[in-house]
């Protein structure tokens, strides 16, 4: 590295963007891991369902199962294309 | 009391084998008795890295099946009387390793006398993995400063929450410590590569341990002789703090730190 290259802009720092990258995936990961196993089956047939209705996009449906004390409550919301309202069942 | 450590880490190649060679070598030059099992069957490297290769007779699936005794497979280590390998075996693949086969091979150590039993864990999260983790009771999860193997970790430490023994018994999971490998200063402090607060953030969990990369570990391997045992090595000396710190002293982390470069190096050249 000589004094030219000094001057010019450091390299980008990827390093940043590899940790917010990281941040999203694991909390991603970490709300889905003590899920049932059949949400993910659930979320397709649902949007299938859906999808026979409205033109919904893929990633339209939430599907999350809360505990509520000794309850669990499984939370679904679907965005519609249009009005951008929320439907939960 | 035997204490069971597992070195797991989900992705291959972060430093595994290595980790759980220092390791044990690292706790055999402290006095403990201390025996080193491969869980990585059909896929063995623990002997090549323990320099006992050509002494594997029985392993330890032959142990498992009851076609040899554990005291025949247990290989015992050059340089430390006290320091026994149990080869994974070649020829078989992952299912020839039961539940019980290794709870009974982990209890008959146990009576044994062992102080630690380090389990090293194959990649992935298959029934190898599984099993090397099921009966810890605490965890090292290696973990390179890059994105995949970051991801995986994190993935591996939910399973020992909630696969293990522990994690079943509601015990709260297996306890894990963080060892940061293949960790280069002069690139974390360019921006190029993850720090040891960025992993530490990610995943939540204080790092115990940060291995520098060094052309040592390689020249180690070559040999079969474990990196700690290299004296003037950095990932030796590093291995010996971790290993320190994993018995509850208290070291500060060192070579976490690019060289210094003078006005006139960072001017005119590097």
């Amino acid at each position: 590295m000589g004094i030219l290259d000094f001057l010019k802009s450091r390299p980008k720092n990827t390093a940043t963007i590899a940790k917010e990258r990281l941040r999203i995936i694991v909390a991603q990961e970490r709300s889905s891991r003590n899920t049932p196993d059949y949400l993910p089956m659930l979320r397709t047939e649902l949007l299938a369902v859906i999808r026979k209705y409205v033109h919904v996009d893929l990633d339209a449906i939430n599907i999350q199962v809360e505990r509520d004390g000794e309850h669990e409550v499984l939370e679904l919301s679907v965005a519609l294309p249009e009005h951008k309202t929320d439907t939960t069942a | 009391m035997t204490e069971t450590i597992v070195v797991t880490s989900g992705k291959g190649g972060v430093g595994k084998t290595t980790t759980s060679a220092s390791l044990a070598t690292g706790l055999a030059a402290q006095g403990k008795k201390v025996a080193v099992i491969d869980f990585d069957v059909g896929l063995r490297n623990l002997d090549l890295i323990m320099g006992c290769e050509r002494r594997v007779v029985y392993d330890f699936v032959n142990v498992i099946h009851q076609e040899a005794t554990l005291k025949q497979a247990l290989i015992r280590d050059k340089r430390h009387e006290n320091l026994f390998v149990l080869a994974a075996s070649q020829t078989r693949d992952k299912d020839a390793l039961t539940q019980e086969g290794v709870q009974r091979v982990l209890e008959e150590l146990g009576k044994e006398g062992f102080d630690y039993i380090v389990c090293d864990s194959p990649a992935g999260i298959e029934k190898g993995a599984s099993l090397a983790m099921y009966f810890a009771d605490r965890a090292l999860v290696v973990v390179n400063p890059e994105v995949s193997s970051v991801r995986d970790s994190d993935r591996i430490l939910g399973l020992l929450a909630s696969k293990t023994r522990k994690g079943e018994s509601g015990q709260g999971g297996v306890p894990a410590h963080l060892l940061l490998t293949r960790y280069n200063p002069v690139r974390v402090e360019s921006g190029q590569m993850l720090g040891i607060k960025d992993v530490e953030e990610v995943l939540g969990l204080p790092v115990i341990g940060v291995i520098p990369e060094h052309e040592s570990v390689l020249m180690a391997s070559n040999q079969g002789v474990p990196v700690i045992l290299d004296e003037g090595s950095l990932a030796g000396q590093a291995y010996v703090d971790a290993i320190a710190r994993l018995l509850g002293e208290s070291r500060p982390m060192r070579f976490i730190d690019a060289p210094k470069k003078g006005l006139f190096k960072r001017m005119f050249g590097s």
